[in-house]
């Protein structure tokens, strides 16, 4: 069984790798399994993950609760479980992304998109904030405080200036009301300068690792596959 | 007289020495955790509590073990061996509504457990608010008055100045050049979700590019990785379409989801790219690993690439690969830029009033840490 995975994951990765000398049906074979079996994945993943722990199991427990409580067998667990009525509400706003199947009340579908993208935004800007404007800051600020205690070797010491140098220009260049000519123009062309350095150690150190992802690929080919020669034939 | 002296002496210092030689052979007494306390975890959702022990003064402990009962009932173990430097463990698998107490074993390297006492039962809360991002919610309020402001002097006619940006005066090109050539205009919004501000940012973009493309005719093709995204999108069009006066233009299904995952995602791309031959490639959003994948294969076709994201990392590959890249909050800029919106360049000005608060604070920074006064720094080392 495990000769057949190995030939079945050999098989796809020659399909796929194909592809480097043109489109052909063996590519295209192999994408359209790629994409068909992700599809299903994705979904049987959301099922299991999402709607039935998330909506179908509460709300079914709630409803079990909410009997219990009409009929008169009430236990401190049923009257718990009772809060899950409360999902009926995030459940009936997800309900209207199906408006979309009826053309008459496709504007529905404005009111989960609105709370979703309010929501995102929302979450997602105070995190920016942080991670990006109050760390980088901080980042920037803090090594003069050790250049001041004189804790701070020569190199380091410069290592610090150009970082606040680079910043300093780096957001000039990312002034878009500002006409860049004079200080301005030349402090953002450091500025795309030191973004250009730093795309390119990060396109050197990502190479790297892709490299290395190909270097596990074909070592799978040449040690697992031509290796289950022996297996597969004898 | 001197005789029963120096006997004295010898019986004194015989008692001393005896009574040195008990104590010293005595093991110091091996106490188990002390100051055992769990405390509700201050500003979550109730759905935590965080227990903290003092250090046991004694090398034979190895780990510590944590108990916990609900309402009452039997302690039971919910952590195994943590590193004998832990003093902090915090419960996140806790029933809410419930109280529960924990007792810590240490664990010597004999085996011998030694258990801590009880402590005080606890029922976590949810806080509604974080009193640590107070200094954040300052500077939200900040850049937010900063932008609003800004937007309120554009909407009374004051004229902004935007600086040119290669990308996006590009972005009427290439889809000029798609509709004389006759073929379509492939849009990829990249993996990030609806909450991702790249993927907004690249949503109103492709608001902007499908006006145009409905003025022109061109057909338009967005594949989605996310089935949200995919709504907004058709929604973003649809709506674009109408404000052009072009609604029998709009084709929903061009507009697609394809899969959700990320190498089948861009396999999916690729072969579109490949055997649709479209005339403009745009790479818009949140990308990671699967950039070069696309970004190469829109290279080999021919077709014109304009690629814009936040992801620091993708940037080089782009940049490598496509023929104008929006870096970083070009991005965010492009809808002003291609809309020339009031709201939106005022929003573009409020950006940069923040971006010159930043400039100052650093510049202000270090020069007040070269003098010894780090207020600033200790303001930014609150903000969590």
């Amino acid at each position: 069984m495990e000769i057949i995975g190995i030939w079945v994951a050999a098989f796809l990765t020659l399909c796929i790798y194909s592809f480097l000398y043109r489109d052909n049906p063996f590519y295209r074979f192999a994408e359209h399994l790629f994409v068909g079996i992700s599809v299903g994945y994705i979904i049987i993943i959301n099922i299991h993950q999402g709607v039935i722990p998330l909506a179908w199991e509460p709300l079914s427990e709630a409803i079990s609760a909410l009997w219990a409580e009409i009929v008169g067998t009430t236990t401190p667990e049923t009257r718990n479980a009772l809060w899950g009525l409360f999902r009926i509400l995030p459940i009936a706003i997800g309900l209207l992304f199906f408006a979309r199947l009826s053309p008459r009340h496709t504007w529905l579908i404005r009111y989960p998109i609105a709370i979703l993208i309010g929501f995102g935004a929302g979450v997602a800007i105070p995190n920016v904030l942080q991670a990006n404007i109050f760390a980088q800051t901080r980042g920037t600020i803090e090594p003069f405080a050790a250049i001041n205690a004189g804790t701070l070797s020569a190199w380091d010491t410069f290592g610090a200036i150009l970082i606040a140098i680079g910043v300093i220009c780096t957001l000039t260049y990312f002034f878009f009301s500002v006409e860049h000519r004079g200080p301005v123009k030349w402090a953002s062309k450091v500025g795309i300068g030191f973004l250009m350095i730093g795309f390119g150690a990060a396109f050197g150190n990502t190479v790297m690792g892709r490299l290395a992802l190909l270097i596990h690929r074909v070592g799978f080919l040449l040690n697992d596959w031509l290796g289950s020669f022996g297996a597969f034939f004898g | 007289m001197l005789k029963y002296k120096i006997i004295l002496w010898i019986m004194l210092c015989s008692i001393l020495f005896l009574y040195d030689t008990y104590v010293f052979s005595q093991e110091p007494e091996t106490t188990p955790p002390e100051n055992v306390t769990a405390v509700d975890t201050p500003n979550d959702d109730g759905s935590s509590i965080t227990v903290t022990w003092d250090s046991v003064r004694d090398d034979s402990v190895r780990s510590y073990k944590i108990l916990r009962n609900t309402d009452g009932g039997e302690f039971e173990e919910i952590e195994e061996q943590l590193d004998v430097d832990t003093l902090e463990y915090k419960d996140s698998n806790i029933e809410k509504g419930k109280t529960h107490a924990y007792v810590i074993q240490a664990i010597t390297d004999t085996d011998a457990i030694l258990v801590s006492l009880q402590t005080e039962g606890v029922i976590a809360t949810g806080q509604w608010f974080h009193s640590g991002k107070i200094q954040l919610f300052i500077a939200m309020i900040i850049f937010c008055g900063a932008i609003l402001g800004s937007i309120y002097l554009c909407r009374n006619n004051q004229d902004v100045f935007v600086r040119r940006i290669p990308g996006l005066e590009a972005v009427n090109e290439a889809i000029g050049r798609a509709t004389e050539m006759g073929r379509s205009i492939l849009y990829v919004l990249g993996l990030g979700g609806v909450e991702n501000v790249a993927t907004i940012a690249s949503m109103t973009i492709l608001g902007q590019v499908a006006r145009r493309t409905a003025d022109y005719e061109t057909p338009l093709r967005v594949p989605c990785n996310d089935p949200i995204v995919l709504n907004v999108v058709r929604e973003m069009v649809k709506t674009s379409y109408l404000d052009e006066g072009r609604p029998d233009a709009y084709q929903e299904e061009n507009i697609f989801y394809l899969t959700g995952d990320q190498f089948a995602y861009a396999a999916g791309v690729d072969g579109m790219m490949i055997r649709e031959k479209p005339a403009a490639v745009f790479l818009q959003g949140t990308f990671y690993a699967e950039s070069l994948l696309m970004a190469e294969t829109g290279n080999s076709i021919g077709a014109i690439q304009i690629a814009g994201t936040d992801s620091e990392h993708q940037l080089p590959f782009f940049i490598a690969a496509c023929d104008y890249t929006l870096i970083g909050e070009e991005l965010y800029a492009a809808s002003a830029y291609l809309s020339k919106e009031p709201m939106l360049l005022g929003s573009l000005r409020g950006q940069d009033w923040g971006k010159i608060l930043i400039f100052v604070t650093i510049i202000l920074g270090v020069t007040l840490e070269l003098f010894g006064i780090n207020w600033i720094t200790t303001l930014l080392q609150s903000v969590r």
